[in-house]
């Protein structure tokens, strides 16, 4: 299989990134090290290249009511340039995928979705609008630039010469930058304050140019947004969520209006009131050892679940996992043990997030 | 990083100095170690376990990855780097001097004999490496 390029592709082979597969796509993976990104982000600023990203438009009357039906968060309460995470469910409530939709204008709506799932979820929506919403696959228009980082404000208004709007979490506004048309939000996966902007494609090398000049934002790879995200407990579809299971065992009931109807609907109702079973929990390892996905969960002889997600916590300097346990293993404090070929590592459920000095929802410096 | 020209190797990426007496010291190449990146653990054998040819003896781990470690032959291990348990990041900056992983007494020296050496080793490696 041909792995899909990001228009920033010869710049991370410039700076000698290595690259893999990711969804479909050759990603940047690390430049410097993961570990030196990873705190790069937590004290200063990063710019990630997330063009592998899917973005689609949804225009007319009827764009906002199908939306509401298609998605688990609501959508009818959203101000303009307001944005929401949530999911998009299968009729049994399987996750198809994890999204935010934002709304642009009074009829103007973005969903911004996995790589891996981009071409199904646009089967599905397409397949599921009324006449008069016009449904557009702007991925292959659209680069996708994460800045984030404490001093991510500050330092793109250093790059870019410009004075930044204030935003709320969760917000956006379209901007004019370097003379260019783009959208600035103010999200992240990292936990840390930040953007996500999104630009016209063939500009990517160019804002990528600017924003990395100055030398105060640098590089980070797909390697330490996964230790960024996984820190903060953030999902990632693939392994926290999947078709097999409804989003009740990782969110429990966020993200999810139940004031509303959707796609999926009855068996989230179902198991928020008799249990889905097996939730998600952060375990802290007692090592730096590190328990990776599908090691499985043990209580004694009885294997009560298996690792989704397991990585060193680099702001933790110890390791640390997302896990689907069975109910009743899910109380911080619980003791249990990963297996990691035969060797137990011994591992205690703790409140998530693991990492709690993100700068996220804090006033920037 | 130049590879000292007097160790052995193994396909698997450690090498090995020949210390006299039937004692070897083993570590990881830096073709190991560059492709593992940061390293963030690693595990060491006791003093006194015995391992044949192939066996996994230790663990190093990276952000990524955990790679296991293999005994070059038959033998018993005499030493290990304990200051690693620490500071495994000293394998990624010095893989051939202050990264070494444990020493062994080897079992029967003729054994040594299959190592590679370095221009052996080298040819092994992948063509854009």
């Amino acid at each position: 299989m041909t792995e899909q390029l990001t228009p920033l592709h010869q710049t991370h082979v410039n700076l000698h990134a290595r690259m893999a597969p990711f969804g479909g796509w050759l990603m940047p993976i690390q430049y410097e090290g993961i570990l030196a990104e990873h705190q790069h982000t937590r004290v200063n600023s990063s710019i990630f290249d997330i063009s592998h990203m899917g973005e689609f438009e949804l225009r007319g009357p009827t764009a906002g009511s199908d939306l509401e039906r298609l998605l688990t968060q609501r959508i009818d309460t959203l101000n303009i340039g307001q944005c929401r995470y949530g999911f998009l469910l299968q009729d049994d409530g399987g996750v198809l995928d994890d999204l935010t939709c934002y709304r642009l204008d009074e009829n103007r709506y973005w969903l911004v979705v996995n790589a891996a799932t981009c071409e199904g979820d646009a089967d599905w929506i397409r397949s599921r609008l009324s006449p008069d919403t016009t449904f557009e696959d702007l991925s292959p228009a659209t680069a996708k630039l994460d800045v984030q980082g404490p001093t991510s404000r500050r330092d793109m208004e250093e790059a870019l010469g410009v004075s930044l709007p204030d935003l709320g979490y969760f917000r956006s506004t379209a901007i004019d930058l370097l003379g260019i048309p783009c959208l600035l939000s103010r999200t992240g996966y990292t936990g840390e304050w930040g953007y996500e902007l999104y630009l016209p494609w063939d500009e990517a090398g160019r804002f990528w140019d600017a924003l990395t000049a100055p030398g105060r934002i640098k590089p980070a790879g797909l390697g330490a947004r996964d230790t960024l995200r996984l820190e903060v407990g953030y999902p990632l579809y693939g392994h926290e969520l999947s078709r097999d299971r409804t989003p009740v065992s990782t969110s429990r009931g966020m993200f999810i209006d139940m004031e509303k109807d959707f796609i999926g609907k009855a068996a989230v109702e179902r198991e928020l009131k008799e249990g889905a079973g097996r939730y998600v929990v952060g375990l802290l390892l007692d090592s730096k050892r590190a328990a990776r996905a599908d090691a499985a969960v043990f209580d004694g002889d009885r294997e009560i679940g298996a690792v989704t997600s397991g990585s060193l916590g680099p702001s933790l300097d110890r390791a640390i996992a997302l896990a689907l346990v069975d109910d009743g293993y899910t109380s911080p404090g619980t003791e249990v043990e990963i297996d990691l070929r035969g060797k137990r590592l011994p591992a205690t459920v703790v409140e998530l997030p693991f990492y709690r000095e993100g700068t996220a929802r804090k006033k920037p410096a | 990083m130049e590879t000292p020209r007097d160790l052995k190797f193994t396909q698997t990426h450690e090498w090995v100095r020949l210390e006299g007496d039937n004692k070897i010291t083993v570590g990881i190449t830096d073709f190991a170690q560059e492709q593992l990146s940061d390293l963030t653990y690693v595990e060491l054998p006791s003093v006194g376990d015995s391992f044949g040819a192939n066996e996994d003896v230790a663990v190093v781990e990276s952000v990524k990855a955990a790679s296991d470690i293999y005994a070059p032959v038959n033998g018993t291990i005499t030493e290990v780097n304990s200051a690693l348990l620490d500071n495994p990041e000293i394998i990624n900056g010095d893989p051939y001097e202050g990264g070494w992983l444990f020493r062994m007494e080897v079992e029967n020296p003729a054994d040594l004999e299959q190592l590679l050496d370095i221009d052996q080793y080298e040819e092994s490696m992948p063509d854009n490496e």
